[in-house]
């Protein structure tokens, strides 16, 4: 081809992506990874529900893009009296419909959420903590609380506000069939088609920022390659979750721009501390069972953590996308310790510890965990069997779909295993609540504390700072609980996931800590 | 007949009987749907709300009689994840499978049966060796690695299919088609050729083992030492009798390329069945499982009685009566 | 069954000197060594078979030991030098640094153990089962067939899906599997030959001559059957292997730290679109190539099996 043909060929094929370019200015195809199971906001708490009902609903109070609190279809709050909150709405708020938001909206709303019939997982959990509402005047409520709860704000941020009229006896099938799927959101309900995708449109009327996208496209597309595909393709603008194998290669890509936000998710390894003698899955190197469990003492433990080599699990196993972790959150976040940074990797002194914990050649251990719940989880856990091999341990390696795993991790069947969490919260006591605190079912505690790690000094402190009203006193008991998990190693943390979008690059991210992927945080990029 | 058809319904009764127990007690044991559709941040409470809400707190037989008095009205369950009814979940879904597997058997019958044929007839011709040779790589080759082979060929690089998805639909008898738009045809034409190569490769083998069984028939001797054109042996003889083995096969793959587009609809993002059993499987969502297992049991019952049907009339040697 | 004449035929191409006297067996040979392909595909089968058995002499690296791995060799490209400089890296590393050469070498023995031996014993069951139920037809046909229809009806990717999660993973558990999944289909494809056959003046002949049932089964309904029993045998050795692809693929199969072909092509699959190419393309042609040179074979074998194909 010569020069001069090829010179008209990109004149003519740029003149073509730009006549596109502005056709599709207003519209927005995004492809997510995550199964969106239904549109009624109280149905099922799983984030990829939250992420499409923050959409066409609103929250009382809401997270930046930094998880920190912000307010929403409330303008401000307070404590009134340790065990009363009251919030002042936002005036002037209207639904798709035209129905003015009001204080029975709110009172409605807290009714119905723990009423959704067949939940597989209720947002009940963000309002317990209510036992009565008070409806003041139109725009105030007044929650008031069984004890002093200063969770009551966050909380809220999870809970999607309805309208009494419109949604009064409406059930899950009405929100997915598009019926009553109205909100106050930016976004109003075009389609539905569940598993597949979702059509949105935008809300001229809305209270807040404006949308840039007239027309907004939400595909669900599961697997990861289909999804970078897609938008190598052009057939999305914008996709989630991006496989960490495929960062490199898009970070060279002139044709896609990647954004980065350290999440709220955690990778840790979770111990056995139950069974006193001898773990289900450790043994002695000649095969026969221990008479006693070598994580009970702290400088087993201690070594597991140190023979770690986080950086290397961050640069190699997830291409850079995780932060090195030696606490629950990423800094900057509520209840962050500062100065206490993920242990380094020090396999001669790992080895020294367990010599002086009475095994100089080590012991067999099997390392389980998931192998399609989290980013590159079974490909984390080899890594790890790699390290705790150099220090001695013969270690195998067991990932698993995380159905079968995650009921025999809850039934306390192994001995190490890799979990993770989200603190949606963004503070510290969700974390140290169910995965470290005391198992308890009457308090609530210890939920997801598949380990049973117990440490009453540390059960302490939280109780203590989950009735603290006061947001600095507060902090420093979460810091020293916190403290106090991560210096007895309750577990061992890996990382910190860092959400990775790509799109465009015509297009901009306002990324969040929240996983969330949404479109009023997708913009077009400033003019070139 | 009439007999031998009743018995045929009362066995399939049975048949789905067994196989929704057997789903059942399997579900029980992979593990407890509540742990993975629950919000971690539940607590014990909630959990066992949760567990009570979906009816799991019953012992598993009382949970078996409980399904099966409502499947005998017709009612196969909600779905745990999105709370609706199993069945018209999976209806929803069937328009585009179905247009997948039917398009994948379309797409294997009409390349296959004319190779299987040339490579028949003339068994020695270096085109017919290299139809065999490409009948071989074709199901050698795992189909979700050339799915992906495909997409990054035809939608990445050259850019003339789209990469995933479903096109647009059209709306006929109350289900939504895309075949019958351009947009739909598009989307449509990848996936179904990944899930067709399998069964063109064998088409075209069964076809031509068949040619040349046939061709060594005696019937076909007489017929060509009769003076008959080539062309009639072939189509009129040849042809006829080399049906009985494509029919049989491709009735009993259309159930299971239904069944099995479940690599070939993950990796093309394709909304249909096959996906939502993988997903269903990945959160336990018992009573779609349940209601997919037996849509399938009675799909393949009819397909399998339709094949018998068939193979009467074309082979009258077969006895239908079973004695 | 296919495997046994497979077996029997391997010392063949040597051992051909001019047939005196045709035996059968001879003759059997001489018309397989026709195809050059096939018997291209025979050598290759044996060189595979050879790699596999010996892998642990051939390889550079146990890939198997995680001692052995170093995950700072991670994602090599090929002909790089490991990270202690003992050894190259011919065909790369994967993500753990497990060097694909070695890792393709254990991934055979995996891989042929599942697809031979699934096929091997599904196909003894399935045969059996289905010579059963044409032979004696009545109760016995109604039995088996409608146990084959419960098994087909069941897709194999769920049934299979649901034995691992019973039994966990591991390489028994998959041939197990498999076989759970496969014998219906040698049974279904028996009967329905054997049904024709049954009908034919030998049989007939052989009854009228009281010659035992078994004897009437296994030596003279069963060779008729093999014609087609060997097609579907060749592509259930494919489809084994396939599917225990597919099974890791979808997270199952064999357990991440022993990776059969499969699975090391689906830990590539998605490092092929960021251009690592080598992690999933290289055991995909190990695979495709074992895959192709068995269906070679069976090809051959069953146009020289076929008595009706004799000239």
């Amino acid at each position: 081809m010569n020069r001069k043909k090829a010179a008209a060929m990109a004149a003519v094929s740029a003149l073509v992506l730009g006549m596109t370019g502005a056709a599709r200015a207003q519209n927005l195809t995004m492809a997510v990874g995550a199964q969106v199971t239904s549109l009624d906001p109280h149905y099922h708490a799983l984030s990829p529900n939250f992420a499409v009902a923050t959409m066409l609903f609103d929250t009382l109070t809401q997270f930046d893009a930094a998880a920190k609190l912000e307010p929403g279809l409330a303008e401000s709050w307070k404590v009134v009296e340790p065990t009363v909150w009251e919030f002042k709405l936002r005036p002037g708020v209207r639904f798709h419909n035209g129905n003015p938001l009001t204080a029975d909206d709110v009172a409605f709303t807290i009714s119905r959420v723990p009423n959704v019939p067949n939940s597989p997982s209720s947002y009940a959990i963000y309002t317990r903590a209510i036992e009565r509402v008070e409806v003041v005047d139109p725009t105030t409520v007044r929650f008031h609380t069984r004890t002093p709860y200063p969770l009551l704000p966050n909380d809220m941020s999870q809970v999607a506000i309805l309208d009494k009229e419109t949604h009064e006896g409406a059930g899950t099938d009405d929100f997915n069939s598009g019926k009553v799927a109205i909100g106050t959101g930016p976004f109003r309900y075009v389609n539905f088609r569940s598993g597949d995708r979702l059509d949105l449109e935008r809300n001229d009327a809305y209270w807040g920022p404006k949308p840039d996208w007239a027309k907004v496209n939400y595909r669900i597309v599961v697997n990861d390659s289909a999804r970078t595909a897609g938008l190598l393709a052009g057939d999305v603008d914008f996709i989630d979750q991006v496989p960490t194998s495929d960062i490199t290669s898009l970070r060279r890509d002139g044709r896609v721009r990647l954004a980065e936000k350290d999440g709220l998710r955690i990778i840790f390894l979770a111990l056995d501390h139950l069974h006193k003698d001898g773990s289900p899955f450790i043994a002695g190197n000649d095969g026969k069972p221990l008479n006693k469990n070598p994580l009970q003492d702290l400088r087993v433990r201690r070594a597991l953590s140190m023979a770690i080599d986080r950086q290397a699990i961050a640069s190699r196993v997830m291409e850079g996308a995780a932060q090195p972790a030696g606490q629950f959150l990423p800094k900057g976040a509520f209840g962050y310790v500062p100065g206490l940074e993920a242990p380094n990797s020090d396999p001669d002194a790992a080895r020294k510890l367990l010599t002086e914990a009475g095994y100089p050649d080590g012991f067999r251990i099997t390392l389980h965990g998931p192998n399609d719940r989290y980013i590159n989880d079974g490909r984390i856990v080899q890594a790890i069997g790699q390290f705790w091999t150099r220090i001695g341990l013969r270690t195998s390696v067991d990932a698993q779909p995380w159905t079968t795993f995650i009921s025999r991790a809850g039934k306390q069947e192994f001995s190490a295993f890799l979990v993770g969490w989200g603190t949606s919260s963004g503070e510290a006591s969700s974390p140290l609540r169910s995965l470290v605190a005391t198992y308890n079912r009457d308090k609530g505690y210890g939920t997801s504390n598949r380990g049973r790690y117990s440490n009453p000094e540390m059960d302490a402190k939280l109780e203590a700072a989950l009735s603290e009203m006061d947001d600095e006193k507060r902090e420093k008991l979460l810091q020293e609980a916190t403290t106090i998990a991560m210096q007895d190693v309750g577990i061992i943390p890996i990382h910190i996931q860092k959400n990775i979008w790509a799109m465009r690059p015509t297009l901009r991210h306002d990324s969040r800590a929240d996983e969330l992927t949404r479109a009023q945080d997708v913009h077009p990029a400033a003019a070139r | 007949m009439a007999v031998y058809l009743l018995r045929r319904l009362l066995q399939s009764a049975l048949v789905m009987l067994a196989m929704s127990v057997i789903v059942f007690i399997g579900i029980y044991a992979i593990g407890d749907p509540v742990e993975i559709l629950i919000s971690p941040e539940a607590d014990q409470m909630e959990r066992e709300r949760a567990v009570r809400a979906l009816g799991l707190d019953l012992p598993l037989w009382m949970q078996y009689l409980s399904f099966l008095g409502n499947a005998l009205r017709g009612d196969l369950g909600r779905s745990f994840v999105f709370n609706e009814p199993a069945l018209q979940l999976i209806l929803q879904r069937m328009p585009a499978t179905l247009e997948l597997a039917f398009g994948a058997t379309f797409i294997a019958l009409l390349v296959g049966l004319p190779l299987g044929l040339y490579a028949g007839l003339k068994p020695n011709s270096f085109g017919a060796k290299t139809v065999m040779a490409g009948s071989i790589l074709g199901f050698s080759l795992p189909t979700f690695w050339v799915g992906l082979m495909m997409i990054m060929v035809f939608a990445v690089q050259l850019g003339w299919l789209p990469s995933t998805g479903r096109g647009q639909t059209v709306d006929v008898l109350g289900l939504r088609w895309s075949f019958l738009t351009w947009d739909g045809l598009q989307h449509l034409i990848m996936p179904a050729m990944n899930l067709a190569l399998f069964k063109i490769s064998l088409v075209i083998r069964l076809t031509r083992a068949g040619v040349r069984e046939t061709m060594l028939m005696d019937y076909v001797k007489f017929a060509r030492a009769k003076g008959l054109s080539p062309a009639r042996v072939t189509y009129v003889h040849v042809f006829k009798n080399i049906l009985i083995p494509v029919v049989t096969v491709v009735g009993l793959e259309l159930g299971s390329t239904i069944a099995f587009s479940v690599v070939t609809e993950s990796v093309f993002a394709w909304p249909g069945m096959g996906k939502l059993i993988i997903d269903s499987i990945n959160v336990l969502d018992r009573p779609v499982i349940v209601a997919y297992l037996m849509m399938i049991v009675l799909m393949f019952i009819t397909i399998n009685l339709l094949v018998d049907l068939a193979y009467s009339a074309l082979d009258p040697r077969v006895r239908l009566e079973g004695k | 069954m296919s495997t046994t004449t497979a077996n029997s035929a391997a010392p063949a191409p040597a051992s051909a000197p001019a047939p005196k006297v045709e035996t059968p067996f001879r003759r059997f040979v001489s018309e397989f060594a026709e195809s050059k392909l096939a018997l291209f595909g025979l050598i290759v089968i044996v060189l595979i078979a050879l790699i596999a058995l010996f892998a642990p002499w051939l390889a550079p690296q146990n890939p198997y030991d995680l001692a052995q791995l170093d995950i700072l060799d991670g994602r090599l490209e090929p002909g790089t030098r490991n990270g202690l400089d003992t050894f190259t890296y011919w065909l790369g590393t994967d993500d753990q640094g497990r060097d694909m050469l070695s890792g393709i070498m254990y991934g055979l023995r995996i891989s042929l153990t599942v697809g031979g031996g699934s096929a091997i014993i599904a196909c003894a069951i399935g045969a059996t089962l289905g010579l059963l139920a044409a032979y004696a037809g009545g109760k016995a046909d109604t039995v088996i067939m409608r146990l084959v229809d419960l098994q087909l009806s069941f897709p194999s990717i769920l049934a299979a899906l649901m034995i691992l999660a019973f039994l966990g993973k591991g390489v028994m558990n998959v041939v197990l599997a498999l076989v759970i999944v496969e014998w219906a289909y040698y049974a279904r494809t028996v009967r329905g030959t054997a049904l024709v056959e049954r009908g034919r003046e030998y049989i007939e002949a052989a009854q009228c001559l009281a010659l035992p049932t078994r004897r009437i089964i296994f030596r003279h309904l069963l060779p008729n059957c093999l014609p087609p029993l060997i097609v579907v045998a060749t592509m259930q050795v494919a489809r084994a292997i396939a599917l225990e692809a597919t099974l890791s693929f979808l997270g199952l199969g064999v357990p991440i730290t022993e990776p059969s072909l499969g699975l090391l092509i689906s830990n590539g699959y998605e490092y092929m679109l960021s251009g690592k190419y080598w992690i999933s393309f290289y055991p995909g042609i190990a695979l495709l190539v074992t895959i192709v040179s068995i269906n070679l074979v069976g090809d051959q074998l069953r146009d020289v099996l076929n008595p009706r194909l004799k000239k």
